[in-house]
């Protein structure tokens, strides 16, 4: 086997030298098409992309020089070039010889331009994957011939498919290796079609490639003759993009930003996801359902007579409705659903396993929520695509769950609609992007219930108490004093004739929660009842005061939001473990430190203090009976 | 011919289907929308943003974006110039223009040590970039509190560009950490932060050199007249025509400037930007004399080449952009 490649040599397209203008004028009306290719480094995956790249030009002499002294120095191609060197970007991937991350490299043919988004083919990297797949239009899944159809060839296409992406090239890669030999081809063929069917990947199509002799890459290859097909790269220019099917579907834009420049002008900024629009047409404002028409559509170049997906857009409307960042404009007669409860599969991308209950921020077209994810339906296997029980969802892992908002959110089938079922959700802690998911459909529950308007509200009963309500919410470690400084607010509230009632930790236990435990799952469910139970209390009139642990800021937080501003107060009991642990009123530190106890806050569980609690009471500086005063006069000050 | 180059096959090209006018977008207008939305989220999502304006073609294209995301409106933000005193004045001169032009206000920030210690690229090497851009480029970001700075950078740059996000996170140092980056699907972008950790946002990450030269030609944007041909004085260091754009610039004994035909394929300190040889006046020239050079683009900067194969990578984590 020779190890020469081809010529080196830097070619230029003619037409440049020739008549740049036409070059121009031919580069302008290019589409453009994003891919993303799946394989290992063994599969040879930066070596087909240093290959494209060096085919259509846009590796550079310098680049070249570079490459050519840095591949006898550590590549693994003994004097020949090693093209995975071009693309394998940061330090650390150029020492272990991997890809960590997604890259994304550009190239050019005379037809189109390409995004590739080169991304990992390790199980640990499923996430960067993910990543590259959700805005690839086609997938190059690259299979070493000698290898066959192997596990990760189908958690690749599994995800793929699984982020949408219709287009697939299966690449039958290292032809050269096995002799460019039809039998093995075809054997791999009919391997991975069963397998396609089974996991429900209608089409996919595939060629028999070399990306370190270039054979099929952009022209068909001699050593192939039995190979009918079109060459990669001519497939690549010929496929049809996303944003051409999306056009053609019904019309949805969610709104970025209102422009309103002066008085005379309010427009609604944002980028087509779906379907045209055109002046005259009727619209339709979701969630609030309201209907106008489009009057004109701004840009900088000028109004334009029609918008089509994929453009950003000024759409202003000849009636004053209500629309701001969130809303989703759509065609009238054809709106999207909203629902606050999702099924959806969801792909884990933080260290920190999911924590089911717990409220994290949903992000999903330009509408920001506050979401809790329930106990996981089930876990995919993505090597087998078995369903697994599961409790959680670690790193890499993906899983069906139940998704609840607080808001209603405006939506689509993720397989309908990317942009209007693709969702982010955030840790309101670190603020990190912890998962990425897909909503499935809304759950009926949410459709039919619907909330019973009453004619004594929260309003009438506070009158006639003459109180403001209010969520007096005590956090602190377990001794720091909270059920007895709550005990002396109460007492001084009721002597001042306030209607109040106070929800006790462990007497909650006794009652509503006794089929809770202490694991941070139930900690939040718990948390999440009594906040609940606090917010009809307050609607009720009452001022509610709470005494619980209450370890976790975003439970706290989750327990603010469920009222209106202003009338959670929250009141740190600021205790520092050891005078708390010294004083181990009922012996429960001494039965943590022996192990007795698990999952014991300030021990073997975290305790997030507040970060800006309404009230922080010092114990140590201050007596119980003082700081019941100051919180009394706070609150009531306050009020 | 291209080897490249194929019989066209049918089917492909503008659709015309159900006979409605739908078109497919062309890549510049794509990537133009897409830069657009990009830099409208940043607005609506980020308290205090403010665009990096290094008066360069990329930057001058970032500008033309942020005008056309908000048009009628100006953009709601300022631009942000961290100086170094040491730009070629044609730069000074285009950089107010379009401030005036675009409507927003225009920062102008010195590292008041730099300027103090009167640090300069002939008789301070690296220390100039790292004091007057790295260190300034912090201070400024740190003195007007801005939480979000939107920056020209393009993935086609250099390899570590190419794995950067574009809401690229920092801590409250500045510091990038290529291993603890937030994934970044869809077109989602997560702008939550602390106080105190900002955002850097690159809204033309997926724009080529190509990409950038042919849209300022389509939209007839300005940029600086350097970047054009004409009669320049210059003289020969170490291998690279260096322009003397004023009288700061140290001769040596027995040194002339010469008249030279030259341009800049980019701009940054003049004393430290290489000048090429060239004849083209007009853009199409430029851009054509671009794709037959056989040498890309960032070459004629030294920034690259310090500490070995990783230089760009190593100067983001300490903050540089």
């Amino acid at each position: 086997m020779t190890t020469k490649t081809e010529e080196p040599v830097y070619v230029v397209d003619s037409l440049i030298a020739e008549d740049i203008d036409a070059y121009l004028d031919q580069h302008e009306h290019k589409t453009m098409l994003r891919f993303i290719t799946c394989g290992s480094v063994d599969d040879g995956k930066s070596t087909l992309i240093g290959r494209l790249l060096y085919d259509s030009k846009m590796i550079f002499e310098d680049q070249l020089d570079a490459l050519t002294s840095d591949s006898k120095k550590v590549g693994t191609q003994g004097q020949d070039i090693d093209f995975a060197l071009l693309v394998d970007g940061l330090a650390a991937e150029r020492e272990q010889g991997i890809t960590i991350d997604v890259a994304y490299r550009f190239f050019n043919t005379e037809k189109r331009k390409f995004i590739v988004a080169d991304c990992p083919g390790h199980e640990q990297y499923t996430r960067n994957m993910v990543t590259g797949a959700s805005t690839a239009d086609l997938a190059v899944i690259l299979i070493d011939a000698r290898k066959g159809v192997l596990v990760q060839t189908r958690r690749h296409s599994y995800l793929c498919h699984l982020l949408g992406v219709k287009n697939i090239v299966l690449a039958v890669n290292k032809m050269d290796l096995v002799d460019y030999k039809q039998e093995v081809f075809d054997k791999i063929v009919a391997d991975y079609t069963a397998f396609a069917q089974s996991i429900g990947i209608e089409s996919f199509t595939a060629m028999p490639i070399s990306g370190f002799k270039g054979d099929n890459i952009t022209k068909l290859s001699e050593n192939t003759p039995w190979y009918t097909g079109p060459s990669l790269v001519e497939h690549l220019e010929t496929v049809e993009v996303l944003s051409s099917v999306d056009a053609e579907k019904a019309f949805r834009m969610p709104v970025q930003w209102v422009n309103r420049p002066n008085l005379d002008f309010r427009g609604f900024s944002g980028l087509i996801a779906t379907g045209g629009v055109k002046p005259g047409d009727k619209i339709r404002v979701l969630p609030s359902g309201k209907t106008s028409t489009v009057s004109k559509i701004v840009t900088f170049d000028g109004e334009l007579d029609e918008a089509v997906a994929g453009q950003s857009v000024t759409v202003c409307f000849e009636d004053e409705i209500d629309c701001s960042r969130g809303s989703v404009i759509s065609i009238a007669d054809n709106p999207p659903q909203t629902a606050d409860q999702f099924e959806s599969t969801i792909v884990w991308m933080a260290d920190e396993a999911m924590v089911p209950g717990r409220a994290y921020w949903l992000k999903l077209g330009t509408q920001m929520v506050s979401a809790t994810v329930q106990e996981p339906k089930y876990e995919v296997n993505v090597n087998t695509m078995e369903h697994l029980a599961a409790k959680t969802l670690e790193l890499n892992a993906i899983g069906v769950a139940e998704i609840a908002t607080d808001k209603q959110v405006v939506f689509e089938p993720y397989g309908e609609n990317r942009a209007l079922g693709g969702f982010i959700l955030i840790d309101k802690m670190t603020n990190a992007t912890v998962a990425a998911g897909m909503l499935n459909f809304s759950l009926r529950r949410s459709q039919n219930v619907h909330w019973q308007a009453l004619d004594i509200g929260r309003k009438q009963h506070a009158a006639l108490k003459n109180q403001t309500p209010a969520v007096l919410w005590f956090t602190g470690l377990s001794g720091s004093g909270k059920s007895t400084i709550a005990n002396l607010v109460e007492k001084k509230l009721h002597r001042m004739n306030r209607h109040t009632f106070l929800l006790d930790g462990d007497n909650v236990r006794h009652g509503l929660n006794k089929d809770l435990g202490f694991t941070e799952a139930d900690r939040i469910e718990n948390i999440r009842r009594v906040g609940e139970v606090s917010k009809l209390m307050a609607d009720a009139g009452l001022i509610v005061i709470t005494a619980f642990i209450s370890p976790f800021q975003a439970d706290r937080e989750m327990v603010r939001s469920m009222l209106p501003e202003g009338e959670f107060f929250e009141v740190f009991i600021d205790t520092p473990l050891k005078v708390a642990e010294a004083r181990d009123v009922k012996g429960l530190y001494k039965k943590a430190r022996s192990g007795e106890l698990k999952n014991f806050t300030g021990i073997d569980s975290p305790y997030e203090a507040p970060r800006s609690p309404e009230l922080r009471i010092d114990t140590t500086v201050l007596s119980p009976e003082e700081a019941a005063n100051l919180i009394v006069d706070t609150l009531l000050g306050d009020a | 011919m291209s080897s490249l180059q194929r019989e066209s096959r049918p089917g492909n090209g503008a659709k015309s289907t159900k006979g409605c006018s739908m078109k497919t977008l062309t890549h510049l207008e794509r990537l133009e929308a897409e830069s657009i939305h990009i830099i409208r989220e940043v607005v609506a999502e980020a308290e205090k943003p403010v665009m990096l304006y290094s008066v360069g073609k990329d930057s001058a294209v970032m500008l033309h974006l942020a005008r056309k995301a908000f048009y009628p409106s100006p953009p709601p933000f300022p631009l942000l110039h961290v100086d170094t005193t040491w730009k070629f004045q044609a730069m000074y001169e285009l950089r107010d223009k379009m401030a005036e032009m675009s409507g927003m206000d225009l920062l102008v920030y010195h590292n008041p040590e730099a300027q103090e210690k009167g640090i300069n690229p002939f008789d301070h090497g690296s220390l100039h970039t790292d004091m007057w851009k790295t260190e300034g480029l912090k201070q400024a970001l740190d003195k007007y509190g801005f939480d979000a700075a939107f920056g020209g950078a393009r993935r086609d740059e250099e390899k570590s560009r190419a794995k950067e996000r574009i809401f690229s996170f920092r801590t409250q140092s500045h510091g990038w950490d290529p291993k603890n980056q937030r994934p970044e699907l869809w077109n989602l972008y997560n702008a939550k932060k602390a106080k105190g950790e900002s955002i850097r946002v690159f809204p033309i990450s997926n724009w080529t050199e190509l990409d950038i030269w042919q849209y300022i030609h389509l939209n007839d944007i300005p940029i600086v007249p350097l970047y054009f041909a004409d009669e320049r004085p210059t003289v020969e260091r170490d291998g690279m025509l260096v322009m003397v754009d004023d009288d700061r610039f140290p001769l040596k004994p027995g040194e002339k400037p010469v008249m030279r035909s030259v341009r800049f394929r980019t701009l940054g300190c003049y004393p430290l930007t290489g000048a090429v040889e060239s004849t083209a006046k007009t853009l199409p020239e430029v851009i054509q004399e671009t794709l037959l050079t056989t040498t890309s683009e960032r070459q004629g900067r030294a920034i690259d080449k310090d500490a070995g194969g990783a230089g760009m990578e190593v100067k983001k984590q300490q903050g540089y952009f």
